[in-house]
């Protein structure tokens, strides 16, 4: 039963981090990038480390005291992953519209002529 | 002083955490957790509390109420990000909004949000506190008037961060 | 075969796709985006081995990866936008 759980976690988030690598071919430019690169990448980790702490706060049920460990540290890496990402995002965005990066086939541009 | 207090013990329940591994603390474990947040309380504590306002308790509550309001539109973002990888149909911009918030906190937790949910990224942001939005799949109808309204790119996320962060 | 083993490899073909993006990008920014991409990735493929293995110390190690990947992150887009460092 919990191993099913733990299937399904680490299918969500395999096929999150799949579709990321594959935007980041498929899109035209840096911003659409972007975007599959910061969403995907954020929500297919966060998956992958729920499954990881389900794991080990079950093998700690069992009775495996150190496993509690496992499922602590993975919590504080899906929170880093949560924190930084979308910084680190919001930071490239900005440093490739100010070094000249237009975005492409774009319809409206707010941005265009302010420094 | 309550800055350093706080820092410290929040160091030092970091340190418990990270230091239990199924057993009760050993005494050494203990003290050295006790010195070490010591020391990155002085060296933090200027950094890490600039105000006080994320010491009242009802914007916890607030945060609490935001959280499963922002991962149900995380989810939807990654759903529809995975439609364009597929289908390709894309038709970006960057437009401007004004959403009005004055402090660093509510600015942040807004372009971190917008940066997570359906189709939007944020680019700058400038002195007066407006903020720059990529937008994946623009509409039409945010086009027409030139102080955008907010509601059609990130609809209330704008509200939340008042009420937590203003 | 343990699930999360295959995960893990499932991880390092995404990465593998990522790596091709550093590679074409036409542009700096490009390469950016892709190295920040694998970051993330390289971040959940450590969470996987530490499970694999059932060590801590990888999850550890992933934690402070992914605070250090962030520094630098910050770093070269402050660089990109030719402020100064």
């Amino acid at each position: 039963m919990i191993w099913e759980i733990i299937y399904i976690f680490l299918g969500i988030g395999i096929v999150f981090n799949l579709l990321a690598s594959i935007g980041l071919m498929r899109f035209p430019d840096v911003y659409t990038r972007l975007h599959a690169g910061t969403k995907c990448t954020t929500f297919g980790s966060i998956f992958v480390c729920l499954a990881v702490i389900i794991y080990g706060l079950w093998k700690w049920y069992d009775g495996n005291k150190e496993m509690i460990s496992l499922a602590i540290h993975s919590f504080f890496a899906l929170i880093a992953i949560l924190l930084t990402n979308p910084t680190g995002a919001h930071a490239i965005a900005r440093a490739a519209y100010r070094s000249g990066v237009k975005p492409v086939n774009a319809v409206v541009d707010d941005l265009e002529g302010k420094k | 002083m309550f800055a350093f207090i706080a820092t410290t013990i929040f160091c030092f329940i970091l340190w418990l955490l990270f230091t239990f591994n199924g057993d009760i603390w050993g005494i050494d474990e203990i003290i050295a957790g006790i010195i070490l947040s010591l020391i990155a309380g002085v060296a933090s504590a200027k950094i890490f509390i600039k105000d006080y306002k994320l010491a009242n308790p009802v914007r916890w509550l607030f945060i609490l109420a935001y959280l499963p309001r922002f991962f149900y539109e995380m989810a939807k973002a990654n759903f529809d990000v995975a439609y364009r990888v597929i289908t390709g149909k894309i038709k970006p911009g960057i437009v401007k909004i004004s959403p009005n918030l004055k402090s660093d906190i509510s600015i942040t937790i807004l372009a971190n949000s917008i940066t997570l949910t359906p189709g939007t990224l944020s680019v700058d942001v400038d002195d007066e506190k407006n903020l720059y939005v990529h937008w994946i799949n623009v509409k039409d109808e945010a086009l027409r008037k030139m102080p955008r309204d907010y509601k059609s790119v990130c609809s209330t996320f704008p509200d939340w961060a008042r009420r937590i962060g203003e | 075969m343990n699930p999360f083993m295959i995960a893990l490899i499932l991880v390092l073909i995404s990465i593998a796709i990522a790596m091709l993006r550093v590679l074409l990008g036409p542009t700096v920014p490009d390469r950016v985006v892709g190295l920040d991409t694998i970051n993330t990735l390289v971040i959940a493929g450590m969470v996987l081995f530490g499970a694999y293995k059932k060590e801590t110390i990888y999850i550890d190690v992933a934690i402070v990866y992914a605070l250090l990947s962030y520094v630098t992150t910050l770093f070269i887009a402050k660089y990109l936008q030719g402020g100064k460092l």
